[in-house]
């Protein structure tokens, strides 16, 4: 018989289950080969950029997912023109400019200014760390960005920084911005190499 | 004190800045066409304009809105929400009538921005609107009539 | 139906204006029926402004009857129906009885069935005393004056008058006993589509509904109730919650700790900031799974017999023999306004505002919570933002709860009930938890010769205050539908198992035919494959030669949707048939399987509920009933973790259909001379099994549990 998956899942109780640390620069200066310790530099950043906090606002198509289970949004939204949501309901209808607690104390909802979908371009949802670390060294998918505007990306933009303060209820990605950002630096400088596909 | 205008007053109101905006409308202004449902923005019984853009109050803090304009379902004027409102009324479309403030406020903000919405732009702005009597199959159809009353 | 419209005045006591005195405020009627005199006719007022209210003993909560029951009077009054108003009957069992129940409440689609003559002979006296009240004036013949469209006119004369000149004239006539009623065939208003009175008011945001109620000083009040059903309140500490600015007071009441302040998210941030202890010792603990095994022992056990019809054979002799078992989640009703109740206690009297759909529960409740007489209480019925029967509780535990937050604040002063939505998902009061079991021979004919059906549930009335009403009987409320149907089995045996628990039941939108419909009309599907029947002829075959009503539906939405079996250009469809509340319904579903996932496209749906006195209002409850089954058909169920506590709390995790979900509806009303019945649940019983036939003909599986997402194993 076969077995219908309508997903149900408790968005507003996620789980931290992705809590894990993770790693300076500094735990990866004893690997002699630069592109080895690069690709190295890569794979920790990967933690990252493959939690849900971050993947869940990088999907490939369609509309954003929710929780550490990465179920699809509700309420159902899609992308947009704008990757922005629909006239009518957009990501601003329900996402404030910062992080608002429910009024039981229980959850919340995430906010932030900006706060809006990666681009298509940018879509990570269901791609391997040499796919995305291909896309995001290439301007013509990174929204023009060179790598020194990559590391500024990763380092000090807003909305990466809401992956580590989402908000009650949701767990944060691995570590910290500034060790991100300190991953992100050293992997540039190291020559930016990527994870064999 | 936060300040704010609804429905064209200004207010400054020494209320908590968490309390949502939903329950400043209902029991500090008596603005009742606002309805609460569900509290975590699941079902759009509570969408007002904020800035001209439909936001759900009950999960917008007032201290989020300071100098923000809010209209709510009592202040809507325009073209738009008059095209809805008849259109509503003349196929008869609220059953217990809960939802339907926040439907209204959601197909006018709809067509506002596309006046000659399809069938899945109609899904896309409306999906956030629960409305347990399912009258669903009134609220299209009545969108779709909207918009050719301002087609004219 | 004889009623007994008219005693002596047609009108509320000696201020001699006619049938009227409209009262325009909900104060000033309640006042009125605490301490007046009554009307022997409460129903009708005729202003002098031409106005016609019409006192609806009948919660308005999206089903219609203030439109309806409007009509009836409008169309026996000759009144045009842009005079026509409604008002909320407040609580009154002895003006206001549901003729059905003889007691006031709505419930059991029953509120256009037990009007229709009485309304119609209350505006049929209303227009004879204003054609006496016009005779007199004028001096001519009262079988000589016409009334159309609300104009009094005597053609020769050329005299006319509205309703109201006439009204204060019309209050001093002789109210007659039993006055004639029009014939169908006569109908002006009745059988055509018209918009519900209370339409415009929802779409301007200025309907009031019980949570827009506010009084002077009033309180919004919260009540934390205990986690698992059967617990109760060991300790508490309100430190936390008493230094929530706003928040008044904290007191225990008997469903748990009630935090009063001044506005509602102080109540809710002091609520949140309680630290409660919770005495479990008499609470539920299982959790979903262990409660079906419970369910399906009992169930095998075959329960008692509430229902047997010829020699069970012995199955061993058939030619197939069938078995199923079917499992229903706990559903809740989740209308759109969460129970709420304002209640203003002074003086010793109390008023409420509230979606009373049971005033005759409800009011005596509050009374003994009060400790006041009941004539010392009165009820204003609101709007109610649905209720799909959550309203409608024999316990009256909304109204006891109001009842007892206004004693424990030891003072006089208006205070607000107000439930959230987690409240009211978690709170119990659900649609039963049942299991099925089936079994039936076929014989190498195709004839069914054995039917046996067993329903092992709660009962939703014994052990409350309607239990009387089943007169030492087994509550058949428990597994109506699969009794008294209309098909034709060699023999059947109908058992029921009653279960217990302390989680709270009640009805939810058609009852037990929310399961019955579902188990009977699918295992039915199965038996007639098995048969190598269409679904279709397979049912017409079954039934016997004097079921015309449900023949008609059944040919009727057959015709409609082009019935050509039940797969047809790689999609499924499925037909089921139920009569429920004395309406027939025949729904056909067109469901496509998006990757493993039905969808409905369509639904087409042949409706005969006697005469169709607003063919809008029918199709709308087919549409809404259609809608409402479909969500709870595929999302929809209410579990309980190991240890006993609900694991959904609001829409996320108990989600409602929306509208991209929705199917096209076309929906046939089929023309009938018969008396009325009732809409508001008929609609929704078919839905889920037509929808499980069809998408056993698109997918092969056959779908023995609901929801279809996420049912427990």
């Amino acid at each position: 018989m076969r077995r219908l998956t309508i997903a149900i899942a408790a968005a507003f109780l996620a789980v931290p289950a992705f809590a894990q640390d993770l790693s300076g620069p500094d735990a990866f200066a004893d690997i002699a080969d630069e592109t080895e310790r690069s690709v190295a530099l890569f794979d920790e950043m990967g933690k990252v950029l493959t939690h849900p906090r971050c993947l869940n606002c990088h999907p490939v198509t369609g509309g954003p997912t929710q929780g550490d289970d990465m179920h699809p949004h509700s309420p159902p939204v899609v992308r947009g023109d704008a990757d922005f949501g629909a006239p009518g309901m957009n990501c601003s209808t329900c996402h404030g400019t910062a992080n608002m607690t429910l009024t039981d104390g229980h959850g919340s909802i995430p906010g932030h200014e900006p706060w809006s979908l990666a681009p298509v371009s940018m879509g990570w949802q269901g791609k391997s760390l040499a796919e995305i670390c291909a896309q995001i060294k290439d301007p013509e998918r990174n929204g023009g960005k060179s790598l020194e505007q990559l590391y500024e990306h990763n380092a000090h933009d807003g909305l990466v920084g809401w992956g580590w303060d989402p908000g009650q209820g949701r767990a944060p990605a691995p570590g910290s911005q500034e060790i991100f950002g300190q991953l992100t630096r050293a992997w540039i400088d190291t020559g930016a190499a990527c994870p064999a596909g | 004190m936060t300040a704010f205008t609804v429905n064209g007053r200004d207010y400054d109101l020494d209320i908590d800045p968490e309390t949502p905006l939903l329950w400043v409308l209902r029991d500090e202004l008596r603005l009742t066409g606002t309805k609460f449902g569900c509290g975590i923005a699941q079902c759009g019984a509570c969408t007002v304009m904020l800035d001209g853009m439909p936001r759900r109050s009950c999960v917008t803090p007032i201290g989020m809105i300071e100098g923000s304009e809010i209209t709510t379902i009592e202040g809507m004027e325009g073209p738009e929400i008059a095209a809805v409102q008849s259109a509503w009324t003349a196929i008869d479309v609220p059953q217990c009538g809960w939802c339907q403030s926040g439907q209204i406020m959601s197909a006018t903000a709809l067509l506002q921005q596309v006046p000659k919405p399809s069938d899945e732009d109609i899904n896309n702005a409306m999906a956030g609107n629960v409305c347990r009597c399912a009258t669903y199959v009134r609220i299209r159809q009545a969108i779709h009539d909207a918009a050719k009353t301002l087609e004219g | 139906m004889s009623v007994q419209t008219t005693r002596r005045g047609f009108l509320a006591g000696g201020a001699g204006l006619m049938l009227a005195l409209t009262l325009p405020l909900d104060r000033a009627r309640a006042q009125a029926v605490i301490s007046g005199p009554f009307a022997p006719n409460a129903f009708i007022r005729i202003g002098t402004d031409d106005l016609v209210t019409v006192m609806i003993k009948h919660i308005e909560m999206g089903q219609g009857p203030y439109t309806g029951l409007a009509t009836l009077v409008a169309e026996e009054l000759d009144a045009d129906w842009s005079q026509m108003r409604a008002e909320g009957a407040p609580a009154d069992d002895k003006l206001y009885a549901n003729l059905a129940f003889g007691a006031q409440g709505t419930g059991g689609s029953t509120a256009m069935a037990n009007s229709f003559m009485q309304m119609r002979k209350a505006g049929a006296a209303a227009r004879a005393m204003l054609v006496g009240a016009a005779a007199a004036e004028w001096g001519v013949p009262a079988e000589e004056i016409t009334v159309k469209a609300g104009v009094v006119a005597h053609a020769a004369s050329g005299k006319s008058s509205g309703f109201g000149a006439l009204s204060a004239a019309a209050a001093s006539q002789p109210v007659p006993e039993d006055p004639p009623v029009k014939s169908a065939a006569d109908f002006v208003l009745i059988g055509k589509d018209r918009p519900k009175l209370d339409t415009v008011a929802k779409t301007n945001g200025t309907a009031q509904f019980t949570m827009d109620v506010y009084r002077d000083g009033m309180l919004t009040v919260v009540v934390a109730h205990p986690p698992k059903f059967g617990a109760t309140v060991t300790s508490f500490d309100d430190k936390a919650a008493l230094a929530v600015k706003g928040v008044e007071m904290v007191r225990q009441i008997s469903s748990g700790v009630a935090v009063y302040a001044t506005n509602t998210y102080a109540a809710l941030k002091g609520r949140d900031a309680l630290a409660v202890q919770w005495d479990d010792s008499a609470a539920e603990t299982r959790g979903s799974a262990e409660m079906f095994d419970a369910y399906v022992k009992a169930a095998t056990e075959g329960g008692i017999t509430v229902e047997e019809q010829g020699d069970m054979p012995d199955m061993a002799g058939a030619a197939k023999v069938l078995e199923a078992e079917y499992r229903f989640p706990y559903l809740a009703h989740a209308p759109m306004e969460p129970l709420d109740a304002v209640i203003e206690v002074k003086d010793g009297r109390a008023e409420m505002w509230f979606g009373s759909q049971f005033p005759t529960f409800d009011k005596p409740t509050v009374a003994k919570a009060l400790g006041i007489a009941p004539e010392n209480v009165a009820i204003n019925v609101l709007l109610a933002g649905g209720s799909f029967g959550r309203r409608a509780q024999g316990s009256a535990h909304l109204a006891a709860e109001a009842g007892e937050v206004a004693k424990a604040a030891g003072r006089d002063g208006a205070f607000k009930l107000v439930w959230t939505r987690e409240d009211d998902l978690k709170g119990g009061y659900y649609r039963p938890m049942t299991v099925h079991k089936f079994r039936a021979g076929i014989d190498a004919d195709g004839k069914i010769i054995g039917w046996e059906n067993t329903v092992a549930n709660q009962s939703i009335m014994m052990g409350t205050p309607m239990e009387a009403m089943l007169k030492g009987g087994p509550d058949n409320t428990s597994y109506e539908g699969s009794t008294n149907l209309p098909y034709q089995f060699g023999a059947r045996r109908i058992g029921w198992a009653r279960m217990e628990s302390p989680v709270s039941v009640l009805w939810w939108r058609s009852v037990g035919h929310t399961h019955t419909a579902y188990a009977v009309e699918t295992f039915l599907d199965e038996v007639l494959e098995a048969a190598g029947k269409d679904p279709v002829q397979g049912r017409l075959d079954l039934l016997p030669p004097d079921a015309t009503r449900e023949r008609g539906v059944i040919e009727k939405v057959a015709e409609i949707s082009g019935w050509a079996g039940p797969v047809r250009d790689g999609k499924g469809y499925g037909i089921a048939y139920t009569k429920s509340f004395n309406t027939y319904v025949a729904e056909v579903v067109e469901v496509e399987d998006r990757g493993g996932v039905p969808h409905v496209t369509r639904v087409w749906c042949a409706v005969d509920c006697g005469i169709a006195v607003n063919p809008n209002v029918i199709r709308a409850q087919m549409e809404g009933g259609i809608g409402y089954a479909l969500g709870t058909a595929l999302h929809n169920h209410i579990t309980f973790a190991p240890g006993g506590e609900v694991e959904q709390s609001n829409f996320h995790d108990y989600p409602m259909l929306r509208i991209h979900e929705m199917p096209a509806v076309e929906v046939a009303i089929i023309a009938s001379d018969a008396d009325p019945t009732g809409v508001g649940e008929p609609g929704v019983p078919p839905l889920a099994p037509a929808m499980a036939n069809a998408w056993r003909a698109v997918s092969g599986a056959r779908q023995y549990q609901l929801p279809f997402g996420g049912a427990i194993s």
